[in-house]
């Protein structure tokens, strides 16, 4: 080992020692590790008696590449942090530009009105309003108490292994595609769909003078689209919830218990009313995805425009109008009042997807734990 | 007393019960939809399915090559322009940006991932379709780019969030640049974590048929030609699902059983990677 003249500087790290004298010298004691950064080797210089000024090579390497490379690197992921950002502005700014022509030829008021026929220019939208605003309700009517009281078993009542096998179970079915479970909606949901309609139908108590079953019994329709819908929303309700329940803290439950409460008397006195603010939460963010929801509720519904109370009658969303009609449409007007009914589509998503959001993160942050939701 | 006590265990018995029918119901539709795709889809689940054009209704064979092909160059597309760009802005945010920053900017990630697919689809439209005068591969991949970009952003960020702070310390201890830092001890830290987050944001894009509808349109031949309006799987077996013929149908079911195999395996595998790697970091 050839003992460089300022051995007493490189003591501390051992892999050092064996250093060409020169890098060493131009080394200050406190970072020995910035050898590795630093590529070239300094220019020769004639090994220094003396300790070498405090700053030398961190600086310098600062200077010459680590400073504008920073600059640069930070320069580049801002600009993709603000691409991303700014997608949303983009996004409200090109459809609002895409439905000028339609607001302008009819005015706003026509989004209120029952008639579509883009064949004669009429581009009322409010069946389409109907039917997404109804086949959302029936989907969350369904989703959000089974998302409900799912996390409660998840959390309260099953054992550990269980609940996690279920909740895997339920996040594939959130990754299975909207067209795929609109295949399965078309080949086994609607014939079921049509049995218990007919079945109501035939039934003695007289059920289909109701208008909520009034209509014949084709299978196809609100109802079918709203359990697909209700397929659909029910992972996300029930990971949000769950991880909810997850966080109310333990102390509610071990109070509850002292009282002298059974586990049920726990979770519907002291569980359920510290998480509703959070179910609610849940609720919309699982409402604003089945609102935009296409592909599987365009396969089941049946695709006419009309208002009907009954369940079993077919209709239209502003989803499903603008998959069918896009392609086909006769005129740059109609393909304006469609991209129209997406300008709707997206400012609500952004007002529910927003609040939601706003209240889930004040709930975590009045919790005082993270809480992550997918 | 005690008989009000035996009511109320009885009480919660039966909500018990309840709690444990919904958890049983909800797992139903998942098993009901395997089961009914493996029966309905198994037999059309040849090799011919990828080597084949789909042949005209009432003729038996043919297959979804087109569709496969289409799907891969359109995913492809898109997962080259969405990826870098959205770890790119996981980094700044985990890395750089001040904590009110970042968060309103997961915020935007937040509210844009609940953007319906279709809308996307349409502002791909707007942006590429309108400008091109006509329908290609290249506009659909736009509208899955912009579908997947909150999502590799918000899952790139919450990967280099788990990195412990310890090991970035150590780095500008060493007086390492922070762009140093962030590529090479972060994001090489978390790459196990990242690279579930590209496997998820693929896996949920494969599987969008509205925003493509009238971006990549549809093709019945053979074509990988980005310019030109291109074949999908999803789009090809929702065509075929709606069409009234057996041979159609059953050409959907197999195509069905590809992509739902694609789609949860690579689900599986990052939840696997995901495993694996929260274990080797010990959180």
């Amino acid at each position: 080992m050839d003992v460089p003249t300022s051995t007493t500087l490189e003591s501390p790290a051992p892999g050092l020692g064996s250093r060409p004298p020169s890098t060493g010298a131009a080394l200050p004691p406190a970072q020995p590790g910035a050898v590795q950064v630093d590529s070239g080797p300094p220019p020769a210089e004639p090994p220094l008696a003396e300790p070498p000024p405090a700053e030398p090579l961190v600086d310098r390497y600062h200077r010459s590449t680590g400073r504008t490379a920073d600059r640069i690197f930070r320069l580049a992921t801002g600009a993709c942090a603000l691409s991303v950002a700014a997608l949303i502005l983009v996004a409200v700014l090109y459809l609002v530009h895409g439905s000028v022509p339609a607001f302008r030829a009819n005015g706003l008021g026509a989004i209120l009105s029952p008639v579509w026929d883009p064949t004669n220019q009429k581009y009322g939208a409010l069946s389409f309003l109907f039917g997404t605003a109804y086949t959302s309700l029936i989907g969350m009517a369904i989703a959000l108490p089974l998302g409900v009281l799912t996390a409660v078993a998840l959390v309260e009542i099953l054992p550990k292994a269980l609940s996690q096998a279920i909740s895997l179970a339920v996040e594939l079915l959130a990754a299975i595609p909207s067209v795929l479970l609109g295949l399965w909606g078309i080949f086994v949901l609607v014939p079921l769909v049509r049995t218990v309609e007919i079945a109501i139908y035939k039934s003695p108590l007289g059920l289909k003078k109701l208008p909520i079953f009034a209509g014949p019994p084709l299978g196809v329709g609100y109802l079918s689209a709203g359990v697909l819908l209700a397929i659909m929303a029910l992972p996300f309700i029930l990971s949000v919830t769950r991880e909810v329940i997850l966080q109310v803290p333990s102390a509610q439950r071990e109070a509850a218990y002292a009282l002298g409460a059974t586990r049920w008397q726990a979770i519907r006195r002291f569980i359920l009313p510290y998480s509703w603010k959070g179910i609610f939460g849940a609720g919309l963010l699982g409402l604003a995805r089945v609102l935009g929801e296409t592909m599987a509720v365009t396969m089941v519904i049946g695709n006419t425009p009309q208002i009907k109370a009954s369940l079993f009658a077919s209709g239209y969303t502003l989803a499903s109008v603008i998959a069918n009609e896009f392609t086909e449409a006769p005129s740059d007007l109609a393909i304006s009042a469609l991209i129209s009914l997406g300008l709707i589509l997206l400012l609500v998503s952004i007002l529910l997807n927003g609040a939601a959001r706003i209240m889930l993160l004040r709930l975590s942050r009045s919790h005082g734990t993270p809480q992550e939701v997918k | 007393m005690s008989g009000s006590h035996r009511l109320r265990k009885i009480q919660g018995r039966l909500m018990e019960g309840v709690c444990l029918l919904a958890a049983l119901l909800a797992v139903i539709p998942l098993f009901a939809f395997m089961w009914h795709l493996a029966a309905k889809g198994a037999s059309s689940l040849t090799l011919n399915l990828f080597t084949q054009l789909p042949l005209p209704p009432g003729e038996v064979g043919g297959g979804l090559k087109n569709a496969i092909v289409g799907s891969l160059v359109v995913v492809g597309l898109a997962t080259v322009a969405g990826i870098p760009l959205g770890v790119g802005a996981a980094v700044y945010m985990s890395e750089f940006a001040r904590p009110k920053v970042a968060s309103s900017l997961r915020f935007a990630c937040d509210v844009l991932s609940g953007i319906p697919s279709i809308v996307m689809g349409l502002l791909a439209y707007q942006v590429v379709v309108v400008r091109m005068h006509h329908f290609s591969a290249l506009s659909g991949s736009v509208a899955l780019a912009f579908i997947m970009l909150p999502v590799v952003v918000i899952t790139t960020q919450e990967m280099l969030r788990l990195v412990p702070h310890s090991l970035r310390e150590a780095g500008h201890a060493l007086g390492i640049p922070a762009w140093r830092i962030a590529s090479s001890i972060s994001l090489r830290a978390a790459a196990p974590g990242v690279l579930t987050g590209m496997i998820l944001a693929v896996s949920r894009v494969a599987g969008e048929t509205a925003p493509l509808l009238f971006t990549s349109f549809g093709n019945p031949y053979l074509s990988a030609d980005p310019r030109q309006p291109i074949a999908t799987l999803p789009h090809t077996i929702f065509t075929y699902a709606i069409s009234p013929y057996d041979d159609w149908h059953r050409l959907a079911y197999g195509g069905a059983l590809v992509l739902v195999l694609g789609i949860l395996g690579s689900t599986l595998l990052s939840r696997f990677i995901l495993w694996w790697h929260r274990r080797s970091l010990n959180v």
